[in-house]
Order: C-alpha cells, then sequence, then structure tokens
C-alpha cells in the first residue's frame, strides 16, 4: 500500500466489460454490454432512466452477479477465478478483497448515520485492509481535508449537509486506494445549489490518474471531465466517443432524441 | 400582543428591514425594539380543567391507599425486607437474569437463521417461534419439569448407536431451577428471535451494500454496521420483553420453586395477610421495572447516537439547566 492517490499510474485500473447480460426476473436489463475503460480514464454512462446505467456500474465490483459475459479489472476477471477450463465462483471473502480496490459512492450516500464522518472513512483501512488505527484516522483526516471537510470529522452524517455527506462518502471511497471508483448518480439526492461542491471534488479526482466511472444526469459536467461518454438506452450501449462526438454530433436518432430533451439550447450550439 | 403584531406588519414594507445593514447616515426609520416587552404565554383554560379533575382523581387514589386500614401497610412494611422475601426477590432476580441473557441469545442466533439463505435453517427456526408461541408458558414449564416421565435417562452419544459418553437420570438432572430456567429461556427466544429479526430487517439495504463495497467482512458488517442501527429499533420492544419476563418468572410459582411470589404465598398462607403480602410482591416489581426503565432510557439514548440531529437532555442535565437559569438573575429572555 505505497502507492500514493495523486501519482498517475498508467498500469492499474484497466475495465474491460464484455457482453455483460443480466436480468431481473423477466425483464432483461441489460443485452450484451462491452465497454473498455483506459487506466485513469474518465467514462461517464449517460442515458434515460431504466437504461441499464446503474446496474452496469453495480456489475462492475459484483453487487450485482452477472448472468452472462464477463468482467475483468487490469486482467482479473470480477468475483470468478479460472480453473482449468471452468470459471470458479469466488468466495465472499476473495471478493471483498477484490472490492478493496473499486471504490463506490452512491446516489444516497449511504453513510453509516451512527458513525462520526472520520469513523465511517477509517472503518474500512482497519478491517480489510489491516491497517493500524491511528494510521487510519490520520489518512481519515487528510481525506477529509481534501474534500474541504476537515473540520467537520466529528460530525455524525446526520448533522451534515446533502452535499457534505456526499463528499465524506467520496472519502470513504478514496480510504482504500482503489484503482477505480464508481459513482452511481452522486448527485441526483442533492438540492441544485450542493451538486457543484461534489462535481468539484470529482473534478478534481478526474486527474488524479484513478479510474473513473460515473453515472450522472449532469451534462455539462460529463462535457468538462470525461474522455468518454457512454450513451446507454434499453440496456445496450447506443453510442460512445468523445464529449465533442457525442453532444455536438451524436450519429443514432436514439441519442439525438434524447439530447434534444436534456440540453438546454443554449448548450447545443 | 395584537398591537405589536401590527407593529410589526407596518414595519415591513420599508425598504429598511429588507436590506439589512443600513448605511451609516442614511436617514431610516427606527425599528420598534421589543426586547423589553414582556411575553405572555397562550392560556388555554381548559387544560386547567383537565388537569384539575385528573388531580383530584390523583388524590383520592392516593388518599385511599393511604387510609383504608385494609391495605395494612404495617405488616407491608414488616415483610417488604423480610429475609424470606428477599431471598425469593434474589432467586426471581436470578431467573430473570439467566433466562433473559440466555433467552436473548439463542433468539438472536434463530433470528440470524430465520434470515439465512438455507432453506432448512429457516423452517427450523420458524417452527421453534410457532411452536414455543403457541404453547402457555405454564404448560412448557410443566412439560419440562415432568420430562423425566417421558425420558428416564438423558444420554451424551452418537446418535443411532450405542456410544454413550454421559448419561444421567432426567429428574436429576431436571431441577425445578432447570426447568423454569429451561421453560423462560426457550419461550424467552422464541419472542425475542422476531424481535430481532425485526430489528435487522429495519436497516436499510444500502447500508450493507456501502459496507460490502469497502470490503468489510460479514461479521464486522453486522457488529459494526447493522446490530447498532437495529438496535434502535429493537431495544423498546426488548425492554417490553424483559419486563414481561420478570413478572413472567411468577409462573414459576407452579413448580414450588422459592422465588418472590412463591415466598409471599407460602407466607400469606401461613399468616393469611393475604392482600398486603400480594402488595409487597407488587411493590417489589415496580421496583425492578422502575430500575429496568433507568436502564431502558439510557441504553436507548446511547444506540440514538447519529440518529437524531442533537441527542436529548438527560433528566440529570434538564434538571442541572433548570437550576442554572433560574438560579441566574431573571427577567431577562434567552432567545
Amino acid at each position: 500500500m505505497t502507492e500514493t492517490l495523486t501519482a498517475p499510474s498508467a498500469t492499474r485500473g484497466l475495465v474491460e466489460i464484455t457482453g455483460v447480460r443480466k436480468s431481473f426476473g423477466p425483464a432483461e436489463v441489460l443485452k450484451g454490454v462491452s465497454l473498455t475503460v483506459e487506466p485513469g480514464g474518465v467514462a461517464v454512462i449517460v442515458g434515460p432512466s431504466g437504461s441499464g446505467k446503474s446496474t452496469l456500474l453495480r456489475t462492475i465490483n459484483h453487487l450485482e452477479k452477472v448472468d452472462g459475459g464477463h468482467i475483468t479489472i487490469d486482467g482479473q476477471l470480477v468475483g470468478y477465478e479460472v480453473r482449468g477450463d471452468r470459471l470458479h465462483e469466488l468466495r465472499e471473502k476473495d471478493i471483498l478483497k477484490q472490492r478493496t480496490e473499486i471504490g463506490m459512492v452512491f446516489q444516497n450516500f449511504n453513510l453509516f448515520p451512527h458513525l462520526t464522518a472520520l469513523e465511517n472513512v477509517a472503518e474500512a483501512p482497519v478491517v480489510a485492509q489491516g491497517r493500524s488505527k491511528a494510521e487510519a484516522r490520520r489518512r481519515g483526516l487528510e481525506l477529509l481535508d481534501r474534500v474541504g471537510l476537515k473540520d467537520r470529522a466529528d460530525a455524525y452524517p446526520r448533522q451534515l449537509s446533502g452535499g457534505q455527506q456526499q463528499r465524506v462518502a467520496i472519502a470513504r471511497a478514496l480510504a482504500l486506494d482503489p484503482k477505480i471508483l464508481l459513482f452511481d448518480e452522486p448527485t441526483s439526492a442533492l438540492d441544485p445549489e450542493l451538486v457543484n461542491e461534489v462535481l468539484d471534488v470529482i473534478r478534481e479526482l478526474a486527474t488524479s490518474g484513478t479510474t473513473l466511472i460515473v453515472v450522472t444526469h449532469e451534462m455539462g459536467f460529463a462535457r468538462d471531465v470525461a474522455d468518454t461518454v457512454v450513451f446507454m438506452d434499453q440496456g445496450q450501449i447506443v453510442e460512445q466517443g468523445t464529449p465533442q462526438e457525442i453532444f455536438t454530433n451524436p450519429q443514432e436518432p436514439r441519442t439525438r432524441s434524447f439530447f434534444s430533451k436534456v440540453l438546454e439550447p443554449a448548450f447545443n450550439i | 400582543m395584537s398591537s405589536a403584531a401590527t407593529k410589526v406588519a407596518q414595519s415591513q414594507p420599508q425598504p429598511a428591514a429588507v436590506a439589512p445593514p443600513a448605511r451609516p447616515g442614511t436617514p431610516v426609520r427606527q425599528a420598534t425594539d421589543y426586547s423589553s416587552y414582556r411575553v405572555v404565554a397562550a392560556k388555554y383554560p381548559w387544560r386547567w380543567v383537565g388537569t384539575a379533575v385528573v388531580a383530584l382523581g390523583v388524590l383520592a387514589v392516593a388518599w385511599s391507599l393511604a387510609t383504608n386500614p385494609r391495605w395494612e401497610w404495617g405488616v407491608v412494611a414488616q415483610w417488604f425486607t423480610a429475609q424470606s422475601v428477599v431471598k425469593g426477590l434474589v432467586e426471581t432476580l436470578k431467573l430473570t437474569a439467566i433466562s433473559g441473557v440466555l433467552g436473548f441469545v439463542l433468539g438472536f442466533t434463530l433470528a440470524l437463521m430465520r434470515l439465512s439463505a438455507s432453506p432448512l435453517l429457516v423452517s427450523v427456526s420458524w417452527t421453534f417461534s410457532w411452536i414455543f408461541r403457541s404453547t402457555p408458558l405454564l404448560v412448557q414449564m410443566l412439560l419440562w419439569y415432568n420430562l423425566g416421565y417421558l425420558y428416564e435417562k438423558i444420554s451424551l452419544g452418537i446418535p443411532f448407536t450405542d456410544v454413550r459418553f454421559f448419561e444421567v437420570q432426567t429428574t436429576t438432572l431436571i431441577s425445578q431451577f432447570a426447568a423454569a430456567v429451561l421453560g423462560l429461556t426457550l419461550n424467552q427466544a422464541a419472542y425475542s428471535a422476531e424481535i430481532i429479526r425485526g430489528g435487522i430487517l429495519s436497516v436499510d439495504q444500502g447500508q450493507l451494500e456501502a459496507a460490502a463495497t469497502l470490503g468489510i467482512p460479514a461479521w464486522r458488517r453486522s457488529t459494526r454496521i447493522v446490530l447498532p442501527q437495529a438496535m434502535r429499533a429493537i431495544l423498546p420492544t426488548a425492554f417490553n420483553e424483559i419486563i414481561g419476563l420478570v413478572k413472567g418468572t411468577s409462573i414459576v410459582y407452579v413448580l414450588a420453586y422459592s422465588e418472590l411470589f412463591y415466598t409471599v404465598q407460602v407466607i400469606y398462607n401461613r399468616t393469611q395477610q393475604v392482600l398486603p403480602l400480594l402488595l409487597v410482591a407488587t411493590l417489589w416489581y415496580i421496583v425492578i421495572t422502575s430500575v429496568l426503565s433507568v436502564f431502558q432510557y439510557y441504553i436507548e439514548r446511547h444506540y440514538s447516537k447519529g440518529a437524531v440531529r442533537n441527542l436529548p437532555l438527560t433528566p440529570l442535565q434538564k434538571a442541572r439547566k433548570f437550576f442554572a437559569t433560574h438560579a441566574a438573575a431573571p427577567s431577562r429572555r434567552n432567545f
């Protein structure tokens, strides 16, 4: 655990999703999705609700088991192990170990309400990585400082605003030094005036060398920060490309019709 | 108050009231200073009538308790701390503590079984709760005590073989105490299993997901993340159960086990002072329940950490604050 987050490392955080399928009962929410995110890259997934964006994100850290296809991180399968010609499902212990390399930030924060901001951040490094409590606290304070909340370290989540809570959640995800950070609509539960404080933190992370995969409805943010914008609809990737390509010159009619509904006229010059 | 309200209404349209810091030199109409006004609390006359009626009722009850000679308070006082009664009280506390702890430990296990993915564990747990919640505690108690009739010997060995490590007469193993603890524990476990399960289910699924994404191991996830939050839902009902158990121990009298209730029964059968002695037992049960309520208050307060923005003051802190503010010079109000 000597790598620091600020040092860009091009060798870690390659995400390859190949032909992933997932159904909930009769509804197929992912219909064979393939996507590659380069190490240190920033992929922003956009699309209408119910298009499978969040489910795709949740398959990357095996919160959802895939029904078909596979996902690798730096060439290593997520949730399975190859033995001979078979894929053996990993035991929970090993899945947890994989997950420590993949941080996740949720739409509704999911901070632990009975723990203070600092305790939230310092919990996982101690129990999942075996660091000392003192070190985890020191590092936790550092991370809270980084998201601008050092002075609220001892506050409980309910004593914080939504934006502050989400920034604590980001610090918590960073505490394990993940290769990859997943953001599941990180600003959707926030009041409009709180959205930017969270986006600013993510924006700063985009340059840190960690691979970011962000599901969001913030198109302005996607245009500014993404290397790749992925447009999903009905369980499939309809189109992907640079923000320039996707926002100003979408090829597919479905993409065009979606953006015509969500983009403000001034934006679509 | 109405005149004050009018003044406020008048001062509102003034631009000075809207733009907060008035620039020096600018002529501003002086805003009325209300800080010297005395606040008169709103009056609710019917509340006073209701209070008076209830107070009268309380007084009447107290009066009759104090003056009716048939309560025989002298006898109550005489027996209240009698050695035999205290001994019975200790037995009651012992039964409560042992079956309470064992019952909740077993209940926790049953709750986890019920929430597990194994259909067998789920059905065993369900059946356990079903049986023990369906049979009267009294029947269970007598059944355990008479286990020797059903099974003469109890042995430990390898099932379906003749290998026996250990064998004992059922009647020697199941004493009155053992039957009482067994009955109360199993019954308690059946109820607490449901309470604990309910508490665990009340914790948001997102908490588990967040813990899982952070790589927190399953055991730590239960003890550090889920249970502390579940406790808020579990505690009020759990204390109900424990208080019920305190009094539930009185059912052990059917086994002629000398806990509090059986003890006073023995005494009044001898002295014929039935009501005063029942009063002795009642008062002790009230004392136990009151002590438990204090524990409940502070334990619940402990687990409400983070669940409320600011913890409410404890009665002690309230009293301190009351005296601090009222001892200080009056007349000035704090907003």
